[in-house]
């Protein structure tokens, strides 16, 4: 597959011309790394202790033994099976010569010898609620742990957060954090920030009552709790609190922006992405769609649904918000990774975090502040025009607004220009990797009724192909111009994440079950395996007792897009799994389910 | 005996009886394997069977409380599909019954005593109805919700490498 370059030329040969521009940017971000300490430069151990490799949510490996000559050369080194056939979305986690996996319900934690490739050292089995299967919205999964001193910490399906031991695998802590009668699950993947495991519900679906909460890492005593909707006082929204746009300054803007009580089942769960930086002691992530989906049904901003926010790690209390998606229209939650950068824009060095939105703009905002000084599209969007980076307002397109009506040619779709499967950013090339869909849809509003542990939706959804026939596919995208580098199509969604290393490979997978490596500079396919069963993971890249250098992806189709193939949906009705699967009937031909890992190296 | 089916067809029942629990014993059976060889099963009598305002009714409720959350239109989601040939659980009335009052064990919640039981009776006959096991003349042609605009069926192309 060629990769389609963006503005730059291609030899008659094939040949790739680096754009001199970013060729000098490369070399300024190379040089700049050295002189001066940068948030996107960490060192690197060889390790991948979280899911998004570092705070700073780079997903850059630094090792270089594979490089764009030699990926070619890549073979399978080893396997592992989870024995499951729900979707893999999680991260390995590779520590002191032992890779740990967390598997979709049952929740299940391996820790694997890597001095005796494939041979369990022990297994962890939290045995989560069958019953808690029944208030996943997407499929029973979950995107992985997270290390520090000592201990292995994540989230069961049934909302408890645990801690174990990562040398015996004994269960040090385990605390309870939601319910499944009010809709709650855990998914995401937690990160250790100023001391504490910080971890969010989800739930969106389900209208539950949002929230984030910081964990002692050595007791599971809950230190602090933000909901997400309701007064200032359950906000966690104070003296500190300095939003820096004028729509989201205000008192109890997390009741005064609903009508009575809705916000008290008003969703804004926290299912994503956490980033953090510890010079400014800041936490970075964003809060789900708004619940009911049905727009007509909850009048208002409804804050702070669909809004990032900045928080401090050990007390919670917020820094600023910037809401994306006020009263928010198409399940477009703002929980997508913020990658934490420190660029030179318009002249002037600058924190900023980038966050590819689900309402397909790449948002570059100010980490300190909370200013959006970009906000472009990277996928094809017709629900939005601009945003104006004075007000921070998003200049929606009316006719594409849903709720008791039945709204066509809705792009992007429900799961956004991207959902939740991270980029990554090389600080090499100064650009980032974004798997990205390519879906629109058209949603029909009906009434929903609130039923504590069941859906709370209201809205029928149909997804189809965008523009061009291909439903996702990865995109490079340099956020100083703000604008694509090169672009390769896929023909499913891109749903697994990607890894770019010091070789210059760009590593994802697809759901039709090739795993890739791509040259960073320019797309071009070096190389590709063919797995098991469709990916939906992240790949991650570590330094082996060896000293060689491996990639390693869990294979399994499932989750929200792959929910066909992995729940054995009917595609004679195009709304099932919330509409997704109108879009990828044809799946089931391309893939079955089937939990791996796959481990390669060089021979 | 097409009068017959006509008459339950057009059957309203003014006074629905009050909760009880109609299934009982072996009336649900969920396997075929019956030590001491197969015994005649227990059928209780579906009162909304065949019946097409049960059916409409049935779709109402279906969406309501949230079934259709899960199950979508019959093609599933977070819950398995509802229109297919094979039943983990049966789909004899009797079974789908069971299924919606006790739950099961993988996420379908237990919704006894929460439901009228004509009501349950008649989201069991509207799920039949979606795998046509109802009388073609009770059951409606198409789905109430959103109508499939054809530009936007996915086509489905023969399998190739890239």
């Amino acid at each position: 597959m060629m990769a389609e370059r963006l503005g730059t030329k291609l030899h008659q040969n094939g040949a790739m011309v680096i754009p001199r521009s970013l060729a000098a940017a490369a070399v300024l971000f190379y040089f700049a790394g050295i002189l001066f300490p940068q948030i996107q430069n960490e060192a690197d151990d060889g390790q991948w202790t979280m899911a998004a490799k570092n705070p700073a949510s780079t997903r850059y490996s630094a090792l270089s033994q594979i490089t764009t000559s030699n990926v070619k050369n890549l073979k399978l080194a080893w396997t592992f099976s989870t024995g499951l056939n729900k979707g893999e979305e999680a991260a390995p986690l590779v520590v002191n010569n032992t890779m740990y996996i967390v598997t979709p319900w049952p929740n299940i934690l391996y820790a694997l010898d890597l001095t005796n490739p494939g041979a369990t050292k022990w297994t962890y089995s939290p045995h989560p609620s069958a019953s808690s299967q029944g208030t996943a919205c997407c499929d029973v999964v979950n995107r992985g742990a997270v290390y520090y001193k000592g201990k292995i910490f994540y989230n069961t399906l049934d909302n408890y957060t645990v801690a174990v031991d990562a040398t015996t695998g004994k269960q040090v802590w385990k605390t309870l954090m939601g319910d499944i009668n009010k809709g709650e699950s855990m998914t995401m993947a937690p990160i250790v920030a100023g001391g504490k495991v910080i971890v969010g519900n989800s739930g969106g679906e389900f209208g539950v009552h949002g929230w984030l909460a910081g964990l002692e890492t050595e007791t599971g005593i809950v230190t602090w709790r933000a909901y997400h909707t309701g007064p200032d006082s359950q906000a966690l929204i104070g003296p500190e609190f300095k939003p820096f746009y004028a729509q989201d300054r205000g008192k109890d803007l997390g009741v005064k922006t609903w009508q009575g009580d809705q916000w008290k089942i008003g969703g804004g769960s926290a299912w994503g992405w956490i980033s953090y930086d510890p010079a400014l002691d800041l936490i970075y992530y964003g809060t789900s769609n708004a619940s009911p989906w049905n727009a007509d049904m909850r009048p208002g901003d409804n804050k702070w649904t669909s809004t990032l926010f900045a928080r401090k790690a050990e007390t919670g209390q917020a820094v600023w918000a910037y809401q994306m998606n006020p009263h928010d229209n198409h399940d477009y939650d703002a929980v997508n990774e913020n990658i934490l950068l420190d660029l030179t824009i318009h002249g002037q060095p600058r924190k900023v975090l980038a966050h590819p939105d689900r309402n397909g703009r790449m948002y570059l905002i100010d980490r300190t502040t909370g200013e959006v000084l970009s906000a472009e599209p990277f996928t094809f969007v017709n629900t939005s025009e601009s945003v104006d980076v004075k007000t921070g307002k998003l200049n929606a397109v009316d006719s594409k607004k849903t709720g008791f009506k039945t709204v066509r040619d809705i792009c992007p779709a429900p799961p956004g220009g991207k959902d939740w499967p991270p980029s990554s950013f090389s600080p090499r090339t100064g650009l980032l990797y974004i798997p990205y869909n390519n879906l629109c849809a058209e949603m029909s509003g009906t009434q929903a009724n609130y039923i504590s542990g069941t859906p709370y939706l209201g809205t029928d959804v149909r997804m189809y192909a965008g523009p061009g026939g291909n439903r996702g596919g990865l995109t490079a995208w340099d956020p100083v111009t703000a604008k694509p580098v090169w672009k390769v199509k896929e023909m499913f969604p891109a749903w697994s994440g990607t890894v770019v290393t010091a070789g210059d490979v760009v590593f994802y997978g697809t759901m039709d079950g090739w795993f890739k490596a791509l040259d960073a500079h320019n797309g071009n396919l070096l190389w590709k395996f063919k797995v098991g069963s469709g990916v939906i993971g992240q790949p991650i890249s570590y330094k082996g007792p060896d000293g060689k250098q491996y990639i390693a992806i869990l294979a399994g189709v499932g989750g929200w897009s792959g929910a066909i193939v992995s729940g054995g949906l009917n595609a004679a009705d195009g709304t099932a799994a919330l509409g997704f699967v109108n879009a990828m009937a044809d799946l089931p031909k391309y893939t079955t389910t089937g939990g791996m890992l796959y481990v390669f190296s060089l021979p | 005996m097409l009068l017959t089916a006509a008459c339950q067809r057009e059957k309203r029942d003014l006074r629905p009886a009050p909760t009880r629990l109609a299934v009982l014993g072996t009336a649900a059976r969920e396997s075929l394997l019956q030590p001491g060889g197969a015994q005649a099963p227990l059928e209780p009598v579906n009162p909304a069977e065949g019946n097409a305002y049960s059916i409409s009714e049935g779709q109402r409720l279906f969406n309501a409380y949230n079934c259709s959350g899960c199950h979508s239109h019959g093609g599933g989601g977070i819950g398995p599909p509802l229109i297919k040939d094979v039943w983990t659980y049966g789909n004899d009335p009797a079974n789908l019954f069971d299924t919606i009052v006790k739950g099961r064990p993988n996420g379908m919640p237990s919704w006894g005593g929460r439901l009228p039981e004509y009501q349950i009776w008649q989201i069991v006959t509207y799920i039949r109805s979606l795998n046509k096991l109802e009388p073609k003349s009770a059951t409606p042609t198409r789905s109430d919700s959103i109508e499939q605009n054809p530009h936007t069926l996915t086509p489905v192309p023969e399998p190739k490498l890239q």
